[in-house]
């Protein structure tokens, strides 16, 4: 197939394609069905927010679109790969090319100035130092950091961890940005400022987002809210 | 080198800990420093006498069983014999039983076997003309405080006299230093005459300890240290001919063997260091299962994260292994000179450093590699999930 045909086809594609999907974890003898046959598009642009009582599989949902865990059972396709049939290896090198990460805890390496931990997705890239520098300042300013950048995550408040997580995410131009609660550990005013952040890059920069959350007032920001009750899809919303 | 911070950064997580398994590296590695040299030395010396300019002939059963003077007419006629003399232990205390003196009775040609004993043409005819005289060894001199024309009583540990006094009386004639080629310590040496011993000591068996020779060519060593011993072969004197190391290590055997006894210090010294740096590296790792399941959630492989944890442990063993054996380097000598020739520890040479770094490279992935397999095979929504 001509390249240029197949980059149309992929735009026209929806970015996340799930269809039948299904997630079990056997516990010893035990087998727990966490995801029932679920269908989903997401399109490129979208702002998804994943909402549901503890236990409803929001979680997995969001690991397997982020490709940290794999499917049981169905298909699951990101700009129209299948990355349910890749191995640990290829999951992981698709990961540092395509998805950024937000965690509830920030996660942030502890040791690590706010610049390194923003450069360590480029680790991953054949830039030079010099680059990795440059990019990280450049995601660093787009959060709002710029005067942080030598400061440990231990020297950072909640709001400023996050921000710094948001921009380790986004610095190597991911397609799809997963966040998993990305404001449950923060007051409401750096909840605000995170979801307006989050906000701004699915906007200006276009970045696909998958949220999970379990607060309303966060799921506004976003564009669409799924709601999954028992591992399976129960709404769709789409938000004005 | 990219990744150079990311290892430094998890290695200085916990300082303190770091640091103290640092310390216990660097004392490992120092005590490596100084004593392998010394390992080496004394099991490599049954090693061939190829390619060496002198040889010692002694006892084949014991270096404390005589050897019959008329040998060394005998030995000299061998082709390719430069010279040969003769020598004996004496075992000398200077006023006090802590002070030892490393002294020897010696044939009249014996300091000429030994080119880099520097000994003053006057001095050396003085030697040669009084019964009693003695040369020693600058250092030795130094430590004592000795100089020419002082008379020194010695007392053996062995040898009485024939009127069954233990103490012997020199006078110093001489006094030596060992030239630049010398590594032997030698400038520890207490020498004087065998003629005068043998004459004025008790057993009187006229029996030499043992002989050393020099070649003409060192080519030859390997014919003449056979011809050698075949001049006692099936006799009640069987020689055994080697070289001076391998003498050395012999006559240290008498002690007990000190390749072994060093060997066995290192190896649980080795252990242990192998059980503290490998509880602190699966300590460190298991603190950081989250960050290091960040890491692979970033898109850093398996492989990647096992590398990552055993640059961290060898770093953690070079970084405190360099430091041990560069203090071991400025140790040994100042241990040497500070025994005042007592304890006479080896350099630090190439061959220890090449060891040294070979055996903190194995204890680094030793150490390493269970931890890392773990952090490689962790999977990543257990560990994010904290499970």
């Amino acid at each position: 197939m001509n390249a240029a045909v197949e980059a149309v086809q992929n735009n026209n594609q929806p970015l996340v394609q799930i269809r039948n999907l299904s997630k079990v974890y056997e516990r010893g003898k035990q087998k727990l069905e966490v995801l029932h046959h679920i269908d989903l598009d997401i399109a490129r642009g979208d702002f998804f927010a994943l909402m549901g009582p503890s236990g409803s599989g929001k979680t997995t949902l969001l690991n397997m679109i982020g490709g940290l865990d794999s499917p049981t059972d169905g298909s699951l396709s990101v700009d129209g790969k299948r990355i349910d049939k890749m191995g640990e290896g290829q999951l992981a090198r698709w990961r540092a090319g395509n998805v950024g990460f937000v965690f509830q805890f920030y996660n942030l390496m502890p040791a690590l100035s706010a610049q390194k931990n923003v450069e360590l997705p480029l680790l991953l890239t054949r830039l030079s130092g010099a680059q990795r520098r440059k990019n990280a300042s450049i995601a660093l300013q787009l959060v709002g950091l710029s005067d942080r950048a030598s400061h440990k995550p231990s020297e950072l408040s909640g709001g400023q961890q996050q921000r710094v997580a948001i921009a380790r995410a986004i610095v190597s131009d991911p397609t799809l940005l997963v966040c998993d609660e990305p404001t449950g550990d923060l007051d409401r005013q750096s909840a605000e400022e995170v979801l307006t952040l989050l906000q701004r890059l699915n906007r200006e920069h276009g970045k696909t987002i998958v949220m999970v959350t379990h607060d309303p007032k966060a799921a506004e920001y976003a564009s669409h809210t799924l709601h999954l009750d028992k591992g399976t899809l129960v709404e769709q919303q789409r938000v004005v | 080198m990219k990744y150079f911070h990311l290892i430094w950064a998890a290695l200085m997580r916990r300082k303190t800990r770091t640091i103290f398994t640092m310390l216990s590296v660097l004392a490992a590695f120092l005590l490596f420093g100084l004593l392998n040299s010394v390992r080496v030395a004394f099991t490599s010396g049954s090693k061939s006498v190829a390619g060496v300019d002198r040889l010692v002939v002694t006892s084949r059963y014991s270096i404390i069983q005589g050897l019959p003077q008329s040998l060394q007419a005998q030995i000299a006629n061998i082709p390719g014999v430069k010279l040969v003399d003769h020598a004996n232990w004496f075992g000398g205390i200077y006023q006090d039983p802590k002070n030892f003196v490393l002294s020897f009775s010696v044939g009249p040609h014996y300091l000429d076997l030994f080119p880099e004993i520097e000994l003053p043409d006057a001095q050396r005819k003085a030697f040669d003309a009084d019964r009693t005289g003695a040369v020693v060894g600058e250092a030795l001199a130094e430590r004592y405080h000795w100089k020419i024309g002082d008379k020194i009583p010695l007392q053996s540990t062995i040898f009485p006299q024939k009127n069954g006094d233990k103490t012997w009386p020199f006078e110093i004639v001489g006094i030596f230093k060992e030239g630049k080629n010398g590594a032997n310590g030698l400038d520890q040496v207490f020498f004087f005459h065998w003629k005068y011993f043998d004459e004025a000591n008790a057993f009187n068996g006229h029996d030499v300890g043992w002989y050393v020779l020099r070649l003409d060519d060192p080519k030859q060593a390997d014919r003449v240290a056979h011809a050698v011993d075949a001049l006692s072969a099936n006799s009640d004197h069987e020689t055994r001919t080697q070289t001076e190391s391998a003498f050395n290590a012999s006559f240290a055997k008498q002690i007990g063997d000190i390749g072994l006894i060093v060997g066995a210090i290192m190896a649980a010294v080795f252990f242990t260091l192998i059980l503290l740096t490998g509880n602190t590296m699966a300590q460190a790792v298991r603190e950081r299962i989250p960050e290091l399941a960040v890491l692979k959630t970033l898109g850093f492989t398996g492989r990647g994260v096992l590398a990552l944890v055993l640059g961290e442990s060898v770093l953690l063993l070079l970084i405190g292994g360099v430091i041990g054996m560069a203090l071991a380097a400025v140790v040994a000598p100042g241990v040497s000179k500070g025994s005042g020739g007592m304890v006479q520890l080896p350099p630090v040479g190439a061959g220890n450093w090449l060891q040294g770094i070979i055996v903190m490279l194995v204890i680094g992935v030793l150490v390493g590699l269970l931890p890392a397999m773990r952090a490689m095979r962790l999977r990543i929504v257990d560990a994010l999930a904290g499970r």
